[in-house]
């Protein structure tokens, strides 16, 4: 929806040739919109000149495409979808290696009892505990994403936010998932919150070694960036803060920390893939979408991926380019996967506790 | 592998229609009086659905005579008694809401999303919202004890059978008057469930009468010299020929024809609900809407990229089985509609206009028409003058919002129209300028039973549904 800014703004708009925002070809797509972010007032004109972002008509979008009813073939291909696209995730203050080694051997194999049934995407931790995981997960192509930046609050200096992050990224951290400044963004310093995101990315570079990332991400980990949708609240927020994160080199954008009243929502997710579908017409950039916190059901799971399916359609549809983070949503999975293949349903007594 | 939706069919095993139909005439269903019966098929699939009496003239007076002798008990009822039948109604209709709006689609061919989630729960609300207002009517703004006018003859189309059942008997029992009622030719199955639901909420005998039968029942029945008031939804064409036989009796009428809505696109629109509303404007109901926004204006600044993100959003339209749960659009109702559409459609194209429909594959069997843009539209095409009842779109362009206004505007019809802007000042001068009946800004085709509908021009006259739907049934 933005080809208006996209003319206005960047020479390079005409059906650009996709490149994943982790790849090297993407710094050069950003500087074609080196103009907008070029001082606080031209972001501020960008941010504001986008289009609103009708409340109502956005919800019922959602809802509507809530009311899809996927069956049978369908149903099973989502179930195996989302369980590959999980961000498996303990952030709690009493995280031990023991809980994290635990929640590792579940991410490798989901269900004890159906080893067909696929991994999970990565594990997500706090930074000290990046070596724990990594170590437990070894060559299982399993990623290790560590929240970073003073999560979930953000509200530490900088220099304290990116040592945060080099430490987790030197212990093996293949993702960083970082908070923005929402009080930066809520007083309208939206430069801060650019040049922020801007520096963990720099953070996020392993000078010496290397990444097991499949996606052939270099040596850098891949950083998704925390909105905190919640705390922003309107919808004219969501897609500003989308743009103003996208621009900076963001690789994914997050609903949530999972630490606050309101987490993922459709309608928001939805104005993210909204956002993600006019930043890649207009640049060419592919960057991925992470709903996290909330989504605890099959179904729910389910009402997403249609989402990403009728917005962004099938490139999106792998782990590389949407997550779910989520713990208690593998368990729910699992026992419709179960109930699929066995045409009944089990119960919380046939899927692991961690 | 591909995220490919497997069908997902609604069951038909809810619904069960019976091979043959006869009226429902003072409170039981009779053959006609010549025993003539026409078929009702599935549009979809061209199946046969059922066997319908064809009421005669002399049915039509025969129903009429039975609602004229219902008509003193009834309208003498307090109106909290009336009230407590019409909450009965509605509270069936909502019982039985799965059946009826399978029954709906397979008759009218509208994708059961829709009569699931729009026509059903409107139909429950409208019955509520009425049996709401027959002990309150002395608070209506009529001055106390308002009265009944009497026997209400209604005529209803074939694009919201049901719903439109609900805006026309709904207001008329609830203000004490009985009616005589004819669905479309083509879609009479719930009218007749209809019948069926009156009997089991009690209904007093010939309170409400249904006769199927083809376009001259229904003139029997407008010119019946015993019809207090006529009520007609449908056609232009047809509103005139009504508004000629009434003319100088005593009858009160009440019209609500075509349209030729203008959907209003201003360039700081919220562009990708704007896109939503467009296509829920013309593409709700396979475009067959009398309110559809089948006019979209879009401002030139902004044009290009509209469209585009039209397009992109039209390809992501499902079309097929409207029993499936993910289908977007169904079949057209007729063949004769069909027809027509294709027609106008053809026009289109010999006058110039740039023809776009996404890809897609219709099936084989049925009356089907994929959803269509035209753009290069100019107000002196007949696409963008004459109302195509189908899933076609006519985008014209503007410059200024009182270009906006005045092309909107110039067209015989004014049921509709839509404002898309972020600016409460620009929405409200746009909304005092246009002539029309309904105008709904940033969102299109909502309904409440608490909100009048009608139109300006020849969209007709008289209001339907609110205080305002009241004042067509009452002698005041």
């Amino acid at each position: 929806m933005t080809w208006r800014y996209a003319r206005r703004y960047a020479p390079l708009v005409t059906m650009p040739i996709t490149v994943p925002a982790y790849g090297k070809e993407a710094a050069g797509r950003l500087a074609s919109m080196a103009d907008v972010t070029a001082d606080d007032g031209a972001l501020r004109r960008f941010l504001h000149g986008l289009p609103g972002v009708d409340e109502v008509g956005l919800q019922a979008r959602a809802a509507t495409l809530g009311t899809r009813s996927i069956k049978t073939t369908a149903k099973a291909y989502a179930i195996d979808l989302a369980i590959s696209m999980i961000d498996l995730t303990t952030l709690e203050g009493a995280d031990t290696p023991g809980k994290v080694r635990a929640l590792c051997a579940k991410g490798v194999h989901p269900d004890p009892t159906d080893r067909t049934a696929p991994k999970v995407a990565a594990i997500c931790v706090y930074p000290d505990m990046v070596a724990t995981a990594k170590e437990a997960l070894g060559d299982s192509g399993i990623h290790v994403a560590s929240v970073a930046t003073a999560f979930p609050a953000g509200r530490a200096a900088l220099p304290v936010k990116l040592a945060d992050t080099r430490d987790a990224v030197a212990a093996g951290a293949d993702e960083i998932d970082m908070v923005i400044d929402r009080g930066a963004f809520l007083s309208g310093r939206y430069m801060d919150v650019f040049e922020e995101i801007k520096a963990v990315k720099e953070a996020c570079a392993r000078p010496g070694g290397t990444s097991r990332s499949e996606t052939g991400g270099g040596s850098a980990a891949h950083l998704k960036v925390i909105f905190e949708t919640g705390e922003l609240q309107t919808y004219d927020n969501v897609r500003r803060v989308s743009w103003l994160a996208m621009l900076a080199g963001a690789d994914f954008i997050k609903t949530s920390t999972g630490k606050v009243a309101v987490n993922a929502t459709p309608p928001v997710t939805l104005l993210m893939l909204e956002a993600v579908r006019d930043f890649h017409a207009a640049t060419g950039v592919q960057v991925g979408v992470k709903p996290a916190g909330g989504i605890r059901t099959t179904k729910d799971a389910i009402k997403y991926l249609v989402m990403v399916n009728e917005t962004l359609g099938e490139p999106w549809l792998t782990a590389d380019w949407f997550r779910f983070g989520a713990s208690s949503l593998l368990n729910d999975l699992l026992m419709q996967r179960q109930k699929l293949s066995s045409g009944r349903y089990s119960g919380p007594d046939y899927v692991t506790v961690d | 592998m591909t995220f490919d939706y497997a069908p997902a069919p609604e069951s038909r095993a809810v619904v069960d229609i019976a091979p043959s139909y006869g009226l429902f005439l003072d409170g039981e269903f009779v053959p006609a009086s010549d025993g003539k019966v026409f078929k009702t098929v599935s549009p979809s699939t061209e199946e046969v659905l059922s066997e319908v009496a064809q009421a005669s003239a002399e049915d039509v007076d025969r129903a009429v005579k039975a609602a004229r002798k219902a008509f003193e008990k009834w309208s003498a009822l307090p109106g909290a008694e009336r009230a407590k039948y019409l909450f009965r109604i509605a509270r069936i209709i909502q019982e039985r809401s799965r059946e009826l709006a399978v029954l709906e689609s397979l008759d009218n061919g509208k994708p059961i999303r829709e009569s699931r989630d729009a026509d059903l729960p409107l139909v429950a609300a409208h019955f509520f919202y009425y049996a709401g207002w027959a002990d309150k009517l002395d608070h209506a703004g009529y001055g106390a004890n308002p009265r009944p006018l009497g026997v209400a003859g209604q005529v209803i189309p074939w694009n919201f059978p049901l719903l439109m059942l609900a805006w026309k008997i709904a207001p008329a029992l609830a203000t004490g008057n009985t009616v005589v009622l004819k669905p479309a030719e083509t879609t009479p199955l719930s009218a007749l469930f209809f019948a069926d639901i009156c009997r089991q909420a009690g209904l007093p005998k010939g309170v409400v009468n249904i006769l199927t039968g083809d376009g001259s029942t229904g003139a029997a029945l407008v010119g019946h010299p015993d019809i207090d008031k006529v009520a007609f939804t449908g056609s232009t064409e047809v509103g005139k020929a009504i508004a000629r036989t009434v003319a100088g009796t005593d009858k009160k009428v009440t019209l609500e024809l075509g349209g030729k809505a203008a959907n209003i696109v201003f360039d700081d629109a919220p562009l990708d609900q704007a896109v939503e509303g467009i296509v829920n404007g013309i593409f709700f109901n396979q475009g067959q809407v009398c309110c559809a926004g089948s006019r979209l204006l879009v401002q030139e600044s902004v044009a290009e990229e509209l469209l585009d993100a039209l397009k992109r959003r039209m390809r992501t339209l499902r079309v097929g089985d409207p029993l499936d749960k993910n289908t977007d659009i169904g079949a057209i109702n007729s063949a004769e509609q069909l027809a027509r559409i294709t027609a106008l459609a053809e026009a289109g194209e010999a006058e110039g206009a740039e023809r776009w429909s996404p890809s897609c594959e219709l099936p084989d069997s049925g009356y089907w028409f994929a959803p269509t843009l035209f753009t290069g539209v100019t107000q002196a095409h007949r696409i963008a003058r004459e109302e195509i009842f189908g899933p076609v779109l006519s985008v014209l362009t503007f410059r200024t919002p009182a270009e906006a206004v005045e092309k909107a505007n110039n067209t015989p019809y004014g049921l509709s129209a839509g404002i898309w802007t972020e600016k409460g000042s620009r929405m409200l001068w746009t909304a005092d300028r246009l002539r029309a009946g309904v105008i709904w800004s940033n969102t299109f085709n909502k309904f409440d039973p608490a909100s009048p509908f009608g139109g300006y021009k020849e969209s007709g006259y008289g209001r339907e549904g609110g205080r305002h739907g009241l004042e067509a049934y009452l002698n005041v």
